[in-house]
């Protein structure tokens, strides 16, 4: 090492810590690699492996995993009492989650922050009218008003995603509105609005991106918020119709089978939780970065 | 502080009346009426129509509403179909098994949450803080219908220890009690942490601790005081997280409570029994908030005073 190098140290002591905090970095990093993981599986997985619903061989049921099934393959996480393979309905089940939790999230985003930014940004009646929807709306307890449409309405894709959205979209909502509020008096904004930008405009071009970074890391939250309500959904049976694969029904399904195949039940709530820790983490991490910038 | 409890009564009730409205909508919007659901495919035209004069759902639909909005109020939703009797007496019926469960999943959240919290928020960045961080998210992460399982396999099916469903006595609540805790308690941990963390920064502890109290005595007596209520306010706003979780748990428990009456009634199309659940569910939130509003009143006195922080 130099001269030059070591006053360097001497006067920053950097090299020390970068070394933990890259350690620290990299392990920080690998809940969102599994993140990709599940996303990547859920996109292109079902490609490569074939799993259908109605399939399964009544002589290769409830078999444990790592067992040899009777086509000469392996059941990595064994199968179900049909015969069906729990690998493939893992797969599967992602992509449904992956699926539901993104189109949820873009739906209520776009509806929460529309909202939002249009309720913080003019106030008055407006925002007090979107309040009081709010208040309504939260006085349903979390999952509640998303049973009550799922099971009465016909099951459909939409039908999940709409049960899912309406309440998914007060935190968009909440987060837009108070940053639109206070974006609303800074400088640029009273400049623009007194040279006369239309309304829109501001909205679009001096308010919508501060609220962007924040934004993305609440759409994070609430991607794992809504992959478990539509678990649980298609475990009270009233999710996605039953010739669709999801990790809820899987479960549900494994519960009758508890004391004889524990995998069942237990795998794809294993792959539910890791994903939705993963989500969770990186949500955090985001949180964090945009606060930091603020 | 009466001014404000008047203004927030009155919002509480407009509230009610949205929730008891929406409850309306969504059930009218639903394909296919009480009659038609009731009778099933194989009914005729005739009978469809009858049992809709009998129901008067053949009535102008704002008639209906005004007859609904005025039974809601004395608490009459009409019979449910399945058990021949009056929803809301079925539903009062299974209510104190829900209070119960809901209660004790609470105060088995709080002590956990409360401990966790503190532990995490006196030395934050520490490994304590790093540990307890990842063991809430872990708990926060992991679904209750699934953890409820799970549980079910380790006690009641692998040790024998517990039964794995029905209610009733002590053994039975403790599964679903624990189950609906797990994420409630990590939620309060995590809001612990930060108050607690952030109440440790301010100057009065730096006094506390500078004048030679242990730091026993600057957390029991300064610190956890003050940082108590966040944790009321936030725990409050998350009791409507808590009785959803509530209904999911009943159903993997078979616990009788209002929320698996809900459940079941939903898949039966037991609309009586839907429109009453759902809006006593609304009602315990609400007032639950009312409830926690007026505590946090009581525990800090810039809000009694009515000064914003």
């Amino acid at each position: 090492m130099t001269a030059m190098g070591l006053v360097h140290d001497a006067t920053v002591p950097v090299p020390v810590r970068t070394g933990r905090s890259r350690v620290r970095r990299v392990v920080g990093a690998i809940p969102i690699g599994i993140f990709g993981l599940y996303v990547v599986a859920a996109v292109l997985g079902p490609l490569f492996v074939d799993y259908s619903p109605v399939g399964g061989d009544l002589a290769d049921r409830l078999l444990a995993p790592g067992s040899v099934t009777s086509d000469g393959g392996t059941a990595v996480f064994g199968t179900d009492a049909l015969g069906r393979d729990l690998f493939g309905q893992v797969l599967y089940g992602a992509r449904t989650s992956v699926l539901i939790g993104t189109l949820v999230v873009l739906f209520s985003g776009l509806v929460g922050i529309t909202v939002g930014t249009v309720a913080g940004y003019r106030g008055g009646t407006t925002d007090l009218l979107a309040s009081r929807v709010i208040d309504v709306l939260l006085a349903f307890p979390g999952i509640l008003l998303a049973i009550v449409i799922a099971g009465v309405f016909d099951r459909s894709l939409a039908i999940v995603v709409i049960a899912l959205s309406v309440t998914n979209w007060i935190g968009f909502a909440r987060l837009s509105r108070s940053m639109a509020m206070t974006l609303r008096e800074r400088d640029w904004v009273k400049s623009a609005t007194v040279m006369g930008v239309r309304r829109g405009r501001i909205i679009a071009r001096h308010i919508l991106p501060f609220i962007a970074g924040p934004t993305l890391a609440l759409a994070t939250i609430e991607f794992a918020g809504a992959i478990l309500a539509e678990a649980a959904l298609s475990f009270l049976g009233l999710g996605l119709p039953s010739a669709s694969v999801s990790w809820g029904q899987t479960i549900a399904s494994g519960k009758e089978y508890l004391a004889s195949a524990w995998w069942i039940a237990a795998i794809p709530g294993t792959a539910l939780a890791v994903l939705v820790i993963c989500v969770g983490f990186t949500g955090d991490r985001l949180t964090r970065h945009f606060g930091r910038q603020q | 502080m009466l001014p404000q409890l008047v203004r927030r009564l009155g919002l509480m009730l407009f509230t009610v009346w949205g929730a008891v409205s929406l409850t309306f909508v969504i059930l009218r919007l639903a394909p296919g009426d009480q009659a038609t659901v009731q009778l099933g495919p194989e009914a005729t035209a005739a009978d469809v129509a009858a049992l809709r004069t009998e129901l008067g759902l053949d009535r102008p639909m704002f008639t209906q509403y005004l007859d609904y909005l005025g039974g809601a109020m004395t608490g009459d939703f009409g019979e449910s179909y399945r058990f021949r009797d009056s929803a809301m007496t079925i539903i009062l019926d299974r209510f104190p098994a829900t209070v119960v469960l809901a209660l004790t999943a609470t105060a088995l959240a709080l002590t956990v949450g409360l401990i966790l919290g503190i532990l995490a928020g006196r030395s934050p960045g520490r490994l304590a803080d790093r540990v307890i961080s990842g063991i809430t998210l872990v708990m926060q992460a992991i679904p209750p219908f699934w953890s409820g399982i799970m549980l079910i396999l380790l006690m009641a099916l692998t040790l024998r220890l517990l039964p794995s469903a029905g209610s009733g006595d002590l053994e039975h609540l403790v599964l679903p009690a624990v189950t609906l805790a797990i994420p409630f308690a990590a939620l309060i941990a995590r809001i612990t942490r930060s108050s607690v963390a952030e109440v440790t920064a301010e100057p009065y502890i730096q006094t506390a601790r500078s004048k030679g109290l242990s730091e026993r005595a600057v957390l029991s007596r300064h610190a956890i005081r003050n940082s108590v209520i966040p944790v009321v306010t936030m725990v409050s706003l998350h009791i409507g997280t808590l009785m959803g979780g509530a209904v999911i748990v009943e159903q993997v428990f078979a616990w009788e409570g209002v929320g698996s009456l809900l459940v079941s009634a939903v898949g039966n199309r037991d609309y009586a029994i839907v429109q009453g659940a759902t809006v006593l569910f609304a009602i315990v939130v609400v007032t639950m908030n009312l409830l926690a509003d007026v505590l946090n009143a009581r525990l800090d006195p810039r809000i009694r005073a009515g000064v914003t922080s």
